[in-house]
């Protein structure tokens, strides 16, 4: 029962940084029909930004109210990098997808290879505040505070995002350029100033899971981030590739069917389920992707 | 003899060329270490003439038919492991393990074509990259000790015929590696000027169009799937033979996007524009990285130095550079100048080799943008 | 009418639109006056509709767009992007409606607001009283017809100059084709709309003149009532018979 327990919190731990990557990449593809490729790199900088600041930013440090100054550092500076990028590289190729992927594939080459040429190919160890260390008796399972930091995070990430879309012009705007945008121009908005928003919101998010994830696997290596992508893209693709809500389903799912049959069958085999789950969803549905933001 | 016939020529005065070019001395400063007929110099010519011929295989499919895999890794690699296995572990010839490799890149594509090809679009891309990762996944598990892990799969020289075998004999696996070159160019010259390769150019142009016509644009694009994955093991196999082992990192998704940068940097659809872009794609790799580990830039100040000792982030910055301003690649920019030269545009005629992602914008941008089917006319 | 100097509130010259390779509008040119209503007529896969995307930037297209607004400033729309040409006073509404499904009819109608415009909830509410009560439901689970509401009220929130409608009653049953038509009669007293519609008896009520477009191309523009009596030259033209309803 305990080892139950203790995976499936692990698995929604998994799930969290799953999802605070994968939605970010579907409300990009959702909304300007670009699928991200340096996605990942945004989560490699959020995590390097957030050691390093934990190290030289002053005030900021690896325990308490330092500890979140330097996270909130690490994710300010992966959501102006993604700003950036959207200004710059992504909005001059306007409505030329190809480019556009093409583009963020030249960019999450290079990103990571700038960050590994900065600090190095190995990996560094993460500081942690030291509570989320210690251990919470669940159920008879001792499960590492850390999980319920992740899963509490995108908690608050999915409750923020669907307020934001649904309750904002922003937000009515994005949900609208998903299902029509050459309509929402028609209507005399300039969608492109949502494409920017968009592109920030999901290097913040994705920054953000830099930070946790490496809270939760105790260092930092530059590749991680194209690691985890695959993974989020999957999770994209299961969700309906631009749905919110179809996005945090499919993270939970992926990230419980990854632990469980890591653990039940043997290592790697967890990581085999998950993409027999996307052929499975694929086949069942092939039209199922709906684009409906909710 | 007019202008047409002369370009017909100039594969076969390359290949020429390239066929004699180990009987030469001759020193290059700068481009090369050694001479040209250095074992060095003629390894890395013959792994940027491999690559060339897999950067190919990938231009058949996106290029020529406008299937934009993230997978093309898993064939390549599918076919250096598979020709090892059959070497070093189960002690086959040479040629039982070609015929293995051949099997498997036949087979494989054939299995992950009929399911990926099934949605189109970014979720084709999805699940080549899925799949792909399965590959990578397997590889590194080292299931029963067979991969090597991380460390990747040393070959047992025993099996494979002496003229393959030691660094005197580096100049035969440059000519293999030239062979193998050779195959695709003619493979895909053959299959791109067939019927079905004018099938898969209308698959590009509009895939509506072809169902219209009464054609399973299915099956002309498994075929065509079929057809890159085996060209791709058999660079694999080729990749194996040269550098005398199977690596890991072939099986990763860095290495598709890798294609995906030689064959936009050459220009998708052009053939020679795929060979010229794998080829220099590969050479810039190795250079580049002799270049960071040189004293002339390890001496540079931090700011140039940094950047300098990646090669990834200068071919990555290359790249956005190229699709920015070099639309089509080298073949695009090649053939702008020659229009420039004639002194007249292009007529009506087909989109000139090499500048296809232009021409794709529409398509595959459509196709990227599923969700919004209400663009068009 | 005819008789006046005014410059004509929308001028296409020589518009030319590709896309996929096909060559669509091949040198469109045509004049849209200040005022009434203009019908655009056409046999299917004439070019209608991609002249109204054309004016609109929604499509890529060569030649020349000129737009003269009441400040009488003219405006090249060609080049534009799609939101500016709009914030002219342009409005649209498509041939399929292209109502946001999953948004709420209120949440359709406030994304239709115009900064630079007044916004008249209070007009629309009084001329679609369902849309009031059915304000709180998905766009996607209306009927057609209140689809098409949504749509036209979208046009008549803001303060337009012109009114791009494509097919309005196109799939309308014949009751509800009649009540869009009286609601773009009266919307016509104040703004100037160019309607592309197949139903001739629609068009023989409202528009005052006509153009029709024949494989890329103006093949012939003046007063609708004149083309509305010339029964040979209708079918000609359009291929129906000017007693028929729908094409």
């Amino acid at each position: 029962m305990s080892t139950v327990v203790l995976l499936t919190i692990t698995g929604l731990g998994l799930a969290a940084l799953y999802f605070l990557v994968a939605s970010g990449l579907s409300l990009i593809f959702g909304l300007m029909g670009v699928l991200n490729f340096a996605h990942g790199a945004f989560l490699t900088i959020g995590a390097y930004g957030t050691w390093w600041a934990s190290d030289h930013l002053p005030g900021a440090g690896s325990t308490g109210w330092g500890f979140v100054l330097a996270v909130v550092f690490g994710v300010a500076v992966g959501t102006a990098v993604a700003a950036l990028i959207e200004l710059a590289l992504i909005r001059p190729l306007y409505e030329r997808h190809i480019e556009q992927v093409l583009v963020t594939v030249g960019l999450s080459l290079a990103l990571v290879a700038l960050v590994r040429a900065t600090w190095g190919a190995d990996p560094h160890p993460f500081p942690r505040p030291e509570w989320t260390q210690r251990t919470t008796s669940v159920l008879g399972a001792n499960v590492p505070n850390d999980r319920f930091l992740l899963i509490g995070s995108a908690v608050v990430v999915l409750v923020a995002v669907l307020a934001f879309l649904r309750f904002t012009r922003f937000g009515l705007i994005i949900r609208a350029g998903v299902e029509n945008r050459s309509m929402v121009t028609a209507l005399g908005i300039d969608v492109r100033r949502a494409f920017t928003l968009v592109f920030a919101i999901g290097g913040a998010f994705a920054a953000l899971a830099g930070a946790l994830g490496g809270i939760y696997l105790g260092s930092i290596s530059p590749g991680q981030g194209t690691s985890l992508l695959i993974f989020a893209f999957i999770v994209v693709v299961i969700g309906g590739m631009s749905s919110i809500t179809g996005t945090a389903v499919a993270a939970v799912l992926v990230g419980l069917v990854q632990q469980f049959a890591n653990y039940y069958a043997a290592s790697g085999v967890g990581d085999l389920s998950v993409v027999l789950l996307l052929a499975a969803v694929l086949l069942a549905r092939p039209s199922g992707l709906t684009a409906r933001l909710a | 003899m007019n202008r047409i016939s002369l370009r017909r020529l100039v594969p076969l005065v390359v290949f020429a060329v390239l066929a004699v070019l180990p009987y030469s001395t001759l020193q290059l400063p700068g481009l090369f270490d050694g001479v040209l007929n250095s074992p060095g110099t003629l390894q890395l010519l013959a792994l940027c003439l491999i690559f060339g011929g897999v950067a190919l295989s990938y231009d058949l499919l996106f290029g020529f038919t406008g299937l934009l895999s993230f997978g093309h890794a898993l064939y390549f690699a599918a076919g250096t492991y598979a020709a090892n296995l059959a070497l070093t572990e189960l002690g086959w010839g040479l040629g039982a393990a070609l015929a293995l490799t051949t099997a498997v890149g036949i087979v494989l594509p054939l299995l992950v074509g009929a399911v990926a090809l099934r949605v189109s679009g970014i979720a084709f891309s999805m699940v080549t990259l899925a799949t792909a990762q399965v590959g990578s996944i397997i590889v590194l598990q080292d299931p029963g000790g067979l991969t090597g892990g991380e460390e990747g799969l040393a070959l047992d020289r025993d099996q494979v015929p002496d003229a393959f075998v030691g660094v005197l004999n580096t100049v035969n696996l440059y000519w293999l590696a030239l062979a193998y070159l050779v195959l695709v160019y003619v493979v895909v010259t053959w299959v791109t000027g067939s019927r079905a390769g004018k099938v898969w150019q209308a698959i590009r142009e509009n895939e509506g169009r072809v169902e219209v016509l009464g054609l399973q644009p299915y099956r002309f694009k498994l075929l065509v799937f079929v057809i890159a994955g085996l060209l791709a093991a058999l660079g694999g196999i080729t990749h194996l033979l040269l550098l005398g082992g199977s690596t890991p990192r072939t099986t990763t998704s860095d290495f598709t996007l890798g294609l995906l940068v030689m064959v936009v940097l050459g220009g998708a659809g052009s053939r020679w524009g795929a060979v010229v872009g794998g080829v220099l794609y590969t050479y810039l790799d190795s250079r580049l990285t002799d270049l960071a580990n040189s004293p002339a830039v390890q001496d540079l100040p931090g700011w140039l130095r940094v950047p300098l000792s990646e090669p990834l982030f200068l071919l990555g910055t290359l790249f956005i550079l190229v699709v920015f301003f070099v639309p089509g690649g080298i073949a695009g920019l090649v053939d702008r100048l020659r229009e420039r030269r004639a002194g007249r545009r292009s007529g009506g005629g087909g989109p000139a080799p090499g500048r296809v992602v232009e021409q794709l914008r529409e398509q595959v941008g459509a196709g990227l943008g599923g969700a919004n089917p209400r663009d068009g006319v | 009418m005819s008789g006046t100097v005014t410059p004509p509130l929308l001028r296409m010259s020589d518009v030319h639109v590709r896309l996929s390779g096909s060559h669509i509008l091949q040198g469109v040119d045509l004049t849209v006056r200040r005022g009434g209503v203009t019908a655009l007529l056409g046999r299917n896969g004439a070019g209608k509709t991609t002249t109204v995307k054309a004016v609109l930037g929604l499509v890529p297209s060569t030649g020349t767009i000129e737009f003269t607004g009441s400040d009488g400033r003219n405006q090249r729309l060609s080049g534009r992007r799609t939101h500016e040409i709009v914030r002219h006073g342009i409005g649209y509404a498509p041939e399929d409606r292209e109502v946001f499904g999953g948004l709420t009819v209120a949440e359709n109608l406030t994304l239709a607001e115009r900064r630079n415009s007044p916004h008249h909830h209070d007009r629309v509410y009084e001329l679609f009283p369902e849309l009031k009560q059915r304000s709180r439901q998905l766009a996607g689970t209306l009927s057609g017809g209140q689809q098409q509401m949504v749509a036209i009220a979208r046009l008549l929130l803001n303060d337009n100059q012109l009114l791009l409608i494509d097919e309005p009653t196109k799939g309308l049953a014949p009751l509800l084709v009649a009540e869009v038509a009286e609601v773009l009669a009266r919307a016509a007293e104040e703004v100037t709309i160019l309607l592309v519609e197949q139903n001739l008896t629609v068009v023989r009520r409202m528009a005052d003149d006509a153009i029709v477009v024949d494989q890329g191309r103006i093949a012939w523009s003046g007063p609708a009532p004149e083309l509305m009596a010339d029964a040979d030259r209708t079918r000609e033209l359009l291929g129906v018979a000017t007693t028929g309803g729908h094409a």
